[in-house]
């Protein structure tokens, strides 16, 4: 059967991919980012995932103002990496699983949530830049990734309850998977930071680290934050944290078994307009 | 019934929700034009001419030739969509966010570098943080203002 084994927890900031594209990591400016990344990078080599569900938003990429889905599973066999207006990442191709995205489909939409099938999109930089700072600069990705894109552009976003109880129809699709796959689930974006207006460059060291904490401990009382909250202490782009929660909801502990182990917490700022924030959870 | 919106008394801060996204949705979606290269180039050689081709108000034009991000986000504008106006003029997220703030690209830069905006006195309007409405713009830009 598959199973969950991990799930990570990163930021996606379009600049440390540029930063990364650009060879600009030994600068003073991004080292400390990337060094918060240099465990991760082992310890996926030793933990090898076989597929990794990633959570992940669209940032007016492959979905304009024509069609706004709220989650939306990446069922296709393969997903080409976008030119977001700079020109695309020099990037792998990300190749999805069909297969076991079919059965997430299947299983998840029959639990009551209603997803948006996608066989064709192109993936930008919320799906790439995770993908490349636990990975480094290979030439293939050395696994399948299962993109699953979550509207946090356009409000109303789905809540951070919504969100915690999707992980756990999640888990359930996945580990009623029968073919023996290793699967990690990433949720990504944030932390705080504002893009727009007056307001912009907003940074709350106090409440993301309280998130990383309440995240790993009770995940089930942070889900019941509501959306203004993230946005008075985390910025209007600091809501993207709801997807965090999707991968939490997936772990283990919140089905009834052990609690995970906390194998990496990293926090810095800034990138660009961002504070990074990064977990490694391992079920137990 | 007017719906809940708690969003709405936060400083310097405009939601993008269905009522905005409805009100920008020729402004977003020429800003996704810029997504093509033969698109940027027909834009970079007659703005006006190029914005004409979509059905957006004249305040949306206006506030696109004026490269005014604030102005944009009031009439309706994402920045995610507008992101791709900065692509287009060869800037970077950062230089966008700061341009909407007052300051000069090197003090937003600093701003950050130092660990970002406080919350403290931005969190609700009519507090005194300097993202409130009686402190713009920032900056240097700012201080020119009040001598």
């Amino acid at each position: 059967m598959a199973r969950i084994t991990a799930s990570v927890y990163t930021s996606h900031v379009p600049a440390i991919g540029a930063a990364l594209d650009l060879g600009k990591t030994g600068e003073d400016y991004w080292k400390p980012v990337f060094a918060g990344y240099d465990f991760g990078k082992q310890w996926i080599k030793e933990s090898k995932p076989d597929v990794i569900f990633l959570v992940y938003n669209d940032h007016a990429t492959a979905f304009s103002l024509d069609l706004i889905p709220t989650f939306a599973l990446g069922t296709g066999a393969e997903f080409k990496v976008a030119d977001e207006g700079w020109g695309p990442r020099p990037v792998p191709t990300v190749y999805g699983h069909p297969e076991l995205a079919a059965h997430i489909a299947q299983s998840v939409i029959q639990d009551d949530f209603d997803l948006t099938l996608v066989n064709k999109m192109e993936v930008d930089h919320g799906l790439t830049v995770p993908l490349s700072l636990m990975f480094g600069q290979p030439e293939a990705w050395p696994c399948k990734v299962i993109p699953f894109a979550v509207n946090v552009v356009q409000y109303p976003v789905p809540s951070g309850r919504r969100c915690f109880q999707i992980g756990q129809a999640i888990r359930k699709a996945i580990e009623s998977f029968d073919e023996d796959l290793n699967v990690q689930i990433w949720g990504t974006g944030g932390m705080s930071h504002q893009l727009q207006g007056a307001r912009a460059g907003l940074i709350n060291r106090e409440w993301d680290n309280r998130f990383l904490d309440r995240l790993i401990a009770d995940p089930a009382d942070l889900a019941t934050m509501p959306h203004i909250d993230y946005v008075r202490e985390a910025g209007s782009e600091g809501i993207e944290l709801v997807m965090w929660l999707i991968a939490r909801g997936a772990m283990a502990d919140v089905a009834g078994g052990a609690q995970p182990t906390v194998k990496q917490r990293f926090y810095h700022v800034p990138a660009s307009n961002t504070a990074v924030g990064h977990l490694i959870l391992e079920n137990n | 019934m007017a719906l809940e919106k708690p969003y709405q008394d936060v400083p310097g801060t405009i939601i993008f929700d269905a009522e905005q996204s409805r009100k920008g949705y020729w402004l977003n979606q020429f800003c996704m034009s810029l997504m093509q290269a033969e698109n940027r180039a027909r834009f970079k050689a007659n703005e006006r001419a190029y914005l004409d081709e979509w059905a957006m108000s004249e305040e949306q034009k206006q506030a696109v030739l004026a490269r005014d991000l604030n102005w944009c986000m009031r009439t309706g504008g994402n920045i995610y969509f507008l992101a791709k106006i900065g692509a287009t003029d060869g800037r970077s997220f950062q230089q966008m966010a700061g341009s909407m703030t007052g300051m000069s690209e090197e003090e937003y830069r600093d701003m950050m570098i130092k660990g970002g905006r406080s919350a403290d006195g931005n969190r609700y309007l009519g507090e005194d943080g300097d993202a409130q409405p009686h402190r713009q713009p920032q900056g240097k830009a700012g201080q020119k203002g009040q001598q």
